[in-house]
């Protein structure tokens, strides 16, 4: 067949919301596309850890500290789950990894700030968790299979992560003085970020989007960000906080929520590197892959030794 | 009485400071895979810790006398001191390598199982319910600490120098299991520490054989966690773990 | 003027912005990678195992570990099959039309083929 009606084919199907399967012919750009972008979620999973791990050994209850723990598992059960979706387009893991260790790779800038207090904890769950669920429910119906499969999976077992932010900052907003200052302190830091999350605006992209096309993304930038907001104005008056922003206001005629001017030389600059924490993130994947490498090592010598031993009882019963 | 309250927060204190030890491997483990299971032992164990801190705070607040402050599990894991702590010492001592890290579990669990099992035949309902619950989970420490044993000591040269290294470290530190303290021969009158010690060495001995390392000779052991004589180590760990508690008393989290 | 700005999302910032940091390529360990296994859970006794994912290790037993510590976390699962990946084979998709088509117009084999009369319920 010819590429064009490979082509068409091709893209018949997706109109047709039949998913694309592994060993299906699909033009390359798709394959690359899907390999970046399921590599690059897998990667923010993976980076995501760090700043959350970073208060297990100082989370304030025993109940809160098997909860952060829970919920940093879930994350590296995540990322593993994409890197192997993205395995099934013949990369593989370790070259994924290595091009993150590198900084080739991206993953989500919101990971490049710090953790600063316990309260960063509930922010993060509630904001940074909530705004990849838009995402993330979205993806359950991307067009390539194996990722949507993972995403289904993820979905599943993310919903616990945004409720326990939530209800943790809930706590505090009831508590002493100095939490409810810890938890405005970090709804301020973290709101901006988080809105970041979503990406450029729409107004940006003069370029037919080939990712919609291809039906891998379902909403533009703006549309997700939109919804975020939406939710969170309403979700932040229960727990008798603010958002730091003053033009954000309920718009009557548009029934959606205005809302100030993301800061995208700071969005840049983080993306280009110069986030709080780049280096420090990189670092500590890198010393943790580096250190891992005897342990892979010695796992693989091992198997391979018993192999070789039970092949030679074979030989010696036959 | 007080005994059996002691005894219950020796158990309680020496799984969480083991958690607490593991939970830093979360996010750093040599791959993905063993990050997410020696994770799955971490919450294996603060459940362990919880039950007993929650039988310990129980049987305070039975015995004293109209106390303003109930005892709660946090208040016996985050507001006690390094001298009240009673974990074994071989949990707090620093995680080192991979090879450090699972033979320290593997140590711990193959002692933790003959531990359990004596407990729930002991004569308190509720330790023996615990004991019954973390049975489970300990056979599964023991079965994949040991494959981990068997697969660092028999895997390449570093890997079996490494165990050989992590044996030198961790070894003084394994007789403390069974020196029982006063407060244990008082709540296990039933239990054969000597007995508890040959059958942990056995396996010990077994795996090791398969693992292509030696058992080393019996030599000087350390000892002190039961009664609250720790190494340097503990006092950072609960700087930490007691970090928010202390810096905001009485507020809830 | 037009200025040609690649759209990107969240999970798909386009690599040629160049992130992370400068740290110079270390030796990738590649060559010490774990094979990659595919994982099978039955979800409870009477029902078949079914396809859950994949995940890596250096032998079958750890695989099945890996997959009792990966993928029934939450009670997923009463037993578990692991399988190499490479030791998968699967039909061709180009062949799906002359392997599966041809079973689409021999509806007599489905029960709803065939008429009967109301009176015989349950048949």
């Amino acid at each position: 067949m010819e590429l064009i009606d490979l082509e068409k084919k091709f893209q018949e199907k997706i109109d047709k919301e039949i998913k694309i399967e592994p060993l299906d012919w699909m033009p390359e750009a798709y394959r690359k596309t899907n390999v970046r972008q399921i590599s690059q979620h897998a990667h923010s999973e993976i980076v995501g850890m760090l700043p959350e791990g970073n208060w297990i050994s100082r989370a304030p209850s025993l109940k809160r500290k098997a909860i952060l723990i829970a919920k940093v598992q879930d994350e590296a059960g995540h990322g593993l789950y994409l890197y192997s979706a993205a395995e099934t387009l013949g990369t593989s893991r370790e070259q994924m990894i290595d091009d993150l260790h590198s900084g080739k790779a991206k993953y989500s800038s919101i990971f490049n700030y710090p953790t600063l207090t316990w309260a960063d904890m509930g922010a993060v769950g509630w904001l940074v968790d909530g705004a990849a669920i838009l995402n993330q429910v979205m993806l359950c119906r991307t067009s390539y299979g194996p990722y949507a499969r993972a995403m289904v999976r993820i979905c599943k077992e993310e919903s616990f992560h945004q409720r326990q932010g939530f209800e943790s900052l809930i706590v505090l907003s009831k508590g002493t003085a100095e939490q409810k200052a810890m938890c405005q302190d970090a709804i301020n830091r973290w709101w901006w970020p988080s809105l970041m999350m979503f990406g450029p605006k729409d107004s940006e992209s003069t370029n037919s989007d080939q990712s919609m096309k291809w039906k891998i993304k379902r909403k533009t930038n703006d549309e997700l960000r939109q919804n975020f907001v939406d939710m969170i104005a309403e979700q932040v008056k229960l727990l008798g906080m603010t958002l730091p922003d003053p033009d954000l206001k309920w718009n009557e005629a548009t029934k959606h929520y205005d809302f100030g001017e993301i800061n995208w030389e700071e969005f840049w600059n983080v993306v280009k590197g110069n986030g709080p924490c780049n280096r420090q993130r990189l670092e500590a994947r890198n010393k943790a892959h580096k250190e891992g490498d005897w342990v892979r090592a010695a796992a693989l010598a091992h198997a391979e030794k018993r192999k070789n031993k039970l092949a030679k009882q074979d030989l010696a019963v036959a | 009485m007080d005994q059996l309250i002691t005894y219950s927060l020796h158990l309680a204190d020496t799984t969480l400071i083991l958690a607490q030890r593991n939970a830093e491997w979360c996010a750093h483990g040599p791959i993905l895979e063993q990050d997410i299971a020696i994770t799955n032992i971490t919450l294996d164990l603060i459940g362990q810790s919880r039950n007993f801190y929650q039988y310990a705070a129980t049987l305070i607040n039975q015995s004293a006398e109209a106390v303003a402050e109930p005892a709660t599990e946090d208040s016996l894991a985050y507001l006690r001191t390094e001298r009240e702590y009673k974990n074994l010492l071989i949990t707090e001592l620093p995680n080192g390598d991979w090879a450090n890290t699972i033979l320290r579990q593997f140590f711990f669990s193959v002692f933790q199982f003959g531990l359990l099992e004596q407990l729930q035949k002991g004569s308190d309902a509720q330790l023996a319910a615990i004991a019954e619950k973390s049975i489970k989970e300990t056979t599964y420490h023991v079965k994949w600490s040991s494959e981990w044993v068997i697969r660092l000591g028999d895997g390449t040269e570093e890997s079996h120098q490494r165990m050989i290294n992590a044996i030198h470290n961790l070894w003084t530190y394994t007789g403390e299991f069974f020196i029982p303290a006063v407060y244990e021969k008082d709540v296990l009158p039933h239990v054969d520490f000597d007995a508890l010690k040959s059958a942990w060495l056995e396996k010990i001995t077994e795996i090791f054989t398969e693992a292509t390392l030696s058992v080393p000779p019996a030599s000087f052991m350390q000892t002190g966690g039961k009664t609250g004589h720790h190494t340097e180590h503990l006092g950072f760990i609960l700087t930490d773990l007691q970090h928010l508690q202390k810096t905001y008393p009485g507020a809830e989290w | 003027m037009n200025i040609q700005i690649r759209k990107f999302y969240y999970g798909d910032i386009p690599e040629e912005n160049t992130g992370g940091s400068t740290i110079p390529q270390q030796d990738s360990g590649a060559q010490n990678a774990w094979p990659l296994w595919e994982v099978f859970i039955r979800s409870k006794q009477g029902l078949d195992h079914k396809h859950a994912g994949s995940l890596h290790a250096a032998d079958a037993q750890m695989a099945i570990e890996n997959a009792r510590d990966v993928y029934t976390r939450r009670q997923e699962g009463v037993s578990l099959w692991v399988v190499e990946s490479t030791h998968i084979h699967a039909s061709n998709p180009d062949d799906a039309d002359s392997l599966y088509e041809p079973a689409a117009d021999k509806i007599y084999r489905h029960p709803t083929f065939y008429d009967l009369p109301d009176e015989v319920k349950h048949m």
